[in-house]
């Protein structure tokens, strides 16, 4: 694996961290499998791409990207907490919808940034080598993301939100409604993913209608991968090990296109790699 | 304070279970009563506490808390003005979360939420203190996660969080059926304190008669949906588990039966 390879990963593993640190929000803290994220990714992009090619500065395209997210959120919840849908189905019914709706707001399947301004040629304006400044930015921008999110987890809020999916009984009994909890964290979530779809529109110069398969698998194996390596022992370390479980995770599927695997295996690839760490708990008690 | 009038609570209404959990109900009880209530099994006694807290919305009836209709409100409402304990020791605390994380929600059970820190210096201060009456050490391990500790250790913080804001009313349902007996002795102990100190109206359901009849001023004993006897603080202190069965068995027509009941008494 030469240096560009590495690079590559490595970046990839930063902008698609910030989708990994919202699948933590809903998977670990709420307990709430949400699917959601198949749909919200790609509509960040779509509307990130949309917005730079009809003339929109590309950071104020993000600010977009994330509402769009947050509303994609906010619509699984209502299913969720009103409507009183399965957390999975709810997941499920609005990653479908968005496929439509991503379709309707790019106009076409895909669209190509490429003469486009982004965030990462802006930067890259300010006279930074043009080898590490896509890698700089996309490292100020996602430990800006941890620590924000690292602080709001420390502030009565995130106490809340993270009692409702330890202990929901709980919550309730301390005078705090579980669905305005889950609903918070599920915008919460999705604009953080909706972000990072915006970004890698961006860094790879296209928004594509499919390119949210597969991103909850993703964003899980970053989370596991995570709590594997780093462990759990406070919000700090385990949300940097979900980036650092991004990268990993990055990483491996490079490796495994090296090896000679077909892009298109990537997805059974992936799955195998979650299932192999999902399992390594069950598996090492068994061993004992 | 509380006041119940006609409640009805009907389980799987119109199917072959259905049951009559709690039949025109009522019940007025008084600031600083410590009401204990016993009954037979299915009697609705944890169906009268859970219908107070809101856990599931009633037939027909009403409830007024310190004058206010409250039957209609959210459970997580009426939470605001309403301490509980639950049986299961784990149902109080959130495991994943540290002693002092969880005791700031209990703090803040009064405020409404915001993006303030959870934790500070004067907050600790003030667990410190509380925490050091439970007298079980639990006030040196402020940021230990509250799975790591024992159901007593735990039950005995669910009730420091219970009555951390002095709730309008605290509600008991078995909070010790489910601990070992050298722990329960401690658990009733503690009850007896954080009531009596911060003169918190009460109701406890208990399965141990001799519980109901020397804890609290009043004592409700229930059958079939409805409260068949409501002795008060001066006839509660000549009462012994034999006049209560004996009584019991009067109204109810048979013995009182309770598989539990036989191994307390």
């Amino acid at each position: 694996m030469n240096l560009i390879f590495a690079i590559t990963s490595l970046e990839q593993g930063l902008v698609f961290g910030i989708m990994a640190l919202g699948v933590y929000i809903t998977f670990r803290i709420l307990d709430f499998a949400d699917l959601t994220v198949d749909g919200s990714l790609p509509l960040g992009a779509a509307v990130s791409a949309k917005l730079i090619s009809s003339g929109m500065n590309p950071i104020l395209s993000l600010v977009f990207a994330l509402i769009a997210g947050g509303l994609a959120g906010s619509i699984t919840g209502f299913l969720h907490t009103r409507l009183k849908i399965a957390p999975l189905l709810s997941g499920i019914l609005t990653m479908t919808s968005l496929y439509s709706i991503n379709l309707r707001i790019m106009g076409r399947p895909n669209i190509p940034l490429i003469s486009q301004p982004n965030v990462f040629s802006l930067f890259e304006q300010l006279g930074i080598n043009y080898l590490w400044s896509t890698i700089i930015l996309l490292l100020i921008i996602i430990l800006l993301v941890k620590i924000l999110l690292d602080s709001f987890l420390k502030t009565q809020l995130g106490f809340a939100l993270r009692a409702t999916g330890d202990n929901p009984q709980m919550i309730r009994s301390m005078g705090i409604s579980t669905n305005t909890m889950k609903m918070f964290g599920l915008i919460l979530s999705n604009s953080l993913v909706a972000l990072s779809g915006g970004l890698v529109a961006q860094y790879q110069g296209f928004a594509d209608v499919s390119m949210g398969v597969g991103t909850i698998v993703a964003g899980l194996a970053s989370v596991i991968i995570g709590e594997v390596i780093f462990g759990e022992k406070s919000i700090f370390i385990i949300t940097a090990g979900v980036i650092a479980g991004s990268i990993l995770y990055r990483f491996s599927i490079s490796l495994a296109l090296n090896l000679g695997f077909a892009a298109s295996d990537l997805k059974l690839l992936t799955s195998l790699l979650v299932i192999v760490f999902l399992s390594t708990p069950r598996i090492k008690k068994i061993m004992r | 304070m509380l006041e119940i009038n006609n409640l009805s609570k009907i389980f799987y209404k119109g199917t072959y279970n259905e049951n009559k959990a709690l039949t025109e109900l009522s019940l007025k009880i008084n600031e600083g009563d410590f009401i204990t209530i016993v009954g037979s099994n299915g009697a609705g006694k944890s169906t009268l506490l859970n219908s107070i807290a809101g856990v599931f919305s009633i037939e027909s009836g009403s409830i007024l808390l310190d004058g206010q209709e409250i039957s209609n409100q959210a459970e997580h409402v009426r939470a605001k003005s309403i301490g509980r304990v639950f049986q299961n020791p784990l149902a109080g605390t959130s495991p994943e979360m540290t002693i002092e994380e969880n005791l700031s929600l209990a703090l803040a059970k009064s405020e409404s939420l915001s993006l303030r820190w959870g934790l500070s210096n004067y907050k600790r201060k003030i667990m410190k203190k509380k925490l050091s009456k439970l007298d079980i050490g639990l006030e040196n391990r402020l940021t230990t996660k509250v799975k790591l500790l024992s159901g007593g250790q735990r039950q005995s913080l669910t009730l420091l969080m219970a009555t951390l804001t002095n709730p309008s009313l605290l509600l008991l349902d078995e909070h010790t059926a489910a601990l070992d007996p050298a722990t329960v002795i401690k658990i009733k102990n503690l009850t007896n304190e954080l009531i009596s100190e911060n003169n918190i109206t009460t109701l406890m359901v208990t399965h141990n008669m001799e519980d109901a009849i020397k804890m609290g001023n009043r004592l409700i004993m229930m059958d079939k949906g409805q409260i068949i006897y409501d002795i008060k603080e001066t006839d509660k202190k000549d009462l012994t588990v034999e006049k209560l069965h004996k009584m019991f068995e009067i109204k109810h027509g048979s013995k009182f039966t309770d598989d539990r009941m036989l191994l307390t008494v």
